[in-house]
């Protein structure tokens, strides 16, 4: 299981004519799959700026979005660049969420909100670590793929969420899917006017996202990250300790992934749902694999990709025949189509 | 709970697990091929959508059965060209495609939900339903299920009694070697790979032909990641895979009897063992643990307990090969 290719985290092969053919047929063929449901693209395209940008709600919703989503893509530039593929992102979102609740529970009456928030960031990021290092160890000292014990542990963490959520945290009355008891207000994370989007999380996620750039562009501890995942063998070999590097990138991943989590808790739905994590690890994960694993490109694509998300929600009210899971398709194709372009590109340069 | 009870149950158990062995056998055969084909949840979900439609459009079962194993040997090709031609990541392609098709079912699939559709009729079989037991447990069900009873014998027999069988599994063990006594690495892991999503493809239309009639949003959610981890679990074996998916069915009879007498825990909370277990067998395999672990058994029996438990992945899984 340790045989998951390394070379295919080699540096970006040079023709960009096979890139971008392959990025506009996949547009193609979106509009393609567009017009086969029965809509025209153009009133698509115009509904989804609408659902994204038409009302400061909708904007808030989509910084709100885009915060979770800068910090798990900035956590798995770490992993990706450390040669890990780490799919467990999700169960580290909703572990940390699970740890930021109960931070929330224990300290939310006893203590004044702002530092209530606080010590729940603080869990959400030591829950996602938490979870972040299990799969490392298991990969580490197990010698199992960080892909498959990834994978079974976002299902156990949404399976402990859901059993949270219906158990020991069910709400006063019937338990339900809707979550746990909602935060009193003084618990919230501080809001921009009206909206959702909070100050703490964009500057959080702002600082990620630039400190990430610096980590892996500009330091020693980038470089070795990089070395180790080119070629875990000939770095150990050299004198760096592969293990630990591994173990440190599932460690910064999961602190940030987990930060998401108490951002979703305390930010965003203010209560535990089982779906806290919104999917945004996997969404991440399409992120960085469309940047190529650049951290200088994942602002603007997580933020297409976000506005994607948010302005999707409303397609079927507005145009009747087209499903919000249109967003998914969207993003789905485009980083299919960056890999299947990379890969002539590489094809190309190697006859 | 009385004997009638427990044969219901069971016989249930198994028939439902009829998806799942059709995409446990597929994954199966793709992997030891050397090839992960990880875009089984989308394949599954997706798959199970064109079946449908098309069943229902056609008002024929064998069209619609035909689309959806046509839709996870397309689905196949692209990871087949993803990762054999262009040699890109497995995993990269295979989870890309996971998502991408999950979403595309819910779009495409949109005008299609919870409509009513043609399903697979019951076929008792005359002479051995009538077998104690044995008879209501295995033969009491229809066609489907009996072909995955005949998929699951034809597989094992494929992978360990024929020379085909011999040289699939060594392209995915040891490709060069199969390369240098003349095996076609590059057209066989293509060849396997598109079977492979075939059955997957059959597996999503058991589902909304059949097991879980009908179309809804995400109708097979969950079952394409499940599938992936009873194929390590089965430890790549075909019978041992398939003994897996039986086992996860008696399982979720089971959660749904223990509904009642524990109602605090959901479902959903049970539907995690398998992932559990995937992990624990991972465990045990992969770092000799096991060995330790049975040290106290004289020498001879170790091995063979050994042997019936090893799970070791093919050699040359998630590899790409490239042809001098």
């Amino acid at each position: 299981m340790t045989a998951t290719t390394r070379t295919d985290m080699r540096a970006p092969a040079s023709p960009l004519v096979w890139r971008i053919s392959a990025i506009v047929i996949s547009i193609l063929l979106l509009g393609l799959i567009i017009l086969v449901s029965g809509e025209s693209p153009l009133a698509v395209i115009d509904a989804m700026i609408g659902g994204a940008f038409g009302t400061p709600d909708k904007i808030g919703r989509v910084v709100n979005t885009l915060t979770v989503l800068l910090l798990c893509s900035a956590g798995l530039v770490f992993t990706f660049n450390a040669g890990l593929y780490n799919l467990g992102i999700e169960g580290q979102i909703t572990f940390g969420a699970i740890a930021a609740t109960l931070a929330l529970r224990l300290f939310g009456a006893v203590l004044p909100g702002p530092i209530a928030i606080a010590l729940c960031i603080i869990f959400g990021a030591i829950g996602g670590m938490l979870w972040g290092l299990l799969a490392g160890v298991l990969k580490v000292h197990g010698r199992i793929s960080e892909i498959f014990a990834g994978l079974g542990l976002n299902f156990v963490a949404q399976a402990l969420a859901i059993y949270l959520i219906f158990g020991p945290w069910k709400r006063a009355g019937v338990a339900s899917t809707s979550g746990t008891e909602p935060f009193n207000d003084t618990l919230w994370l501080g809001a921009f006017g009206t909206t959702e989007a909070t100050p703490v999380g964009v500057a959080l996620a702002l600082i990620a996202t630039i400190a990430t750039i610096v980590i892996v562009r500009r330091t020693h501890y980038g470089l070795r990250l990089r070395a180790v995942g080119r070629n875990p063998r000939a770095s150990f070999v050299l004198g760096i300790p592969a293990s630990r590097q591994m173990l440190s990138a599932f460690a910064l991943c999961g602190i940030l992934a987990g930060v998401g989590g108490a951002l979703q808790v305390s930010g965003n739905f203010h209560r535990l749902i089982p779906t806290i994590s919104g999917s945004l690890g996997y969404l991440g994960l399409l992120v960085v694999m469309l940047v190529n694993f650049d951290p200088l490109w994942v602002l603007p694509v997580a933020f297409f990709f976000s506005a994607l998300n948010v302005g999707s929600l409303q397609l079927p009210l507005v145009l009747e025949k087209v499903d919000s899971s249109l967003s998914g398709v969207i993003q789905g194709m485009l980083v299919l189509a960056a890999l299947i372009g990379r890969g002539f590109a590489e094809i190309n340069v190697k006859q | 709970m009385n004997l009638d009870q427990l044969i219901i149950i069971l016989a249930t158990a198994i028939a439902s697990a009829t998806p799942i062995v059709f995409a446990v056998i597929g994954e199966t055969i793709s992997e030891r091929a050397g090839v992960i084909n990880l875009s089984a949840e989308g394949t599954i979900l997706f798959a199970a959508m064109a079946g449908f439609a098309v069943a229902h459009l056609s008002d024929s079962l064998w069209l619609g059965f035909a689309a959806a194993a046509i839709a996870g040997i397309l689905i196949a090709l692209i990871v087949a060209f993803g990762a054999i031609t262009l040699r890109q990541s497995q995993i990269a392609i295979g989870f890309v495609l996971a998502l991408l098709f999950t979403d595309l079912s819910s779009f495409i699939g949109n005008p299609f939900v919870r409509i009513p559709g043609p399903t697979v009729p019951a076929f008792p079989i005359p002479i051995l339903k009538d077998i104690p037991i044995l008879g209501r447990l295995l033969f009491d069900s229809d066609l489907l299920v009996y072909l995955s009873y005949a998929l699951i014998v034809a597989t094992w027999f494929f992978f360990y009694r024929t020379s085909a069988g011999l040289t699939m599994r060594a392209i995915g063990e040891q490709p060069n070697a199969a390369f240098a006594r003349g095996a076609n690495v590059i057209r066989l892991r293509y060849l396997y790979v598109l079977i492979g999503g075939a059955l997957m493809g059959i597996a999503g239309a058991a589902f909304s032909l059949d097991f879980k009639a009908g179309w809804s949003y995400r109708h097979t959610g969950g079952y394409g990641w499940i599938a992936l981890a009873i194929v390590i679990f089965g430890g790549w074996n075909p019978l041992r895979a398939a003994l897996g998916a039986y086992f996860f069915g008696i399982l979720q009879s089971l959660a749904s009897v223990a509904q009642d007498q524990f109602p605090g825990v959901p479902t959903q909370v049970l539907t995690v063992l398998p992932f559990v277990l995937m992990i624990l067998v991972l465990v045990l395999t992969s770092a000799n643990w096991l060995d330790r672990l049975l040290a106290f058994l004289p020498s001879d029996t170790r091995r063979s307990v050994l042997r019936t438990l090893r799970a070791a992945p093919p050699a040359a899984l998630g590899q790409p090969f490239v042809q001098d």
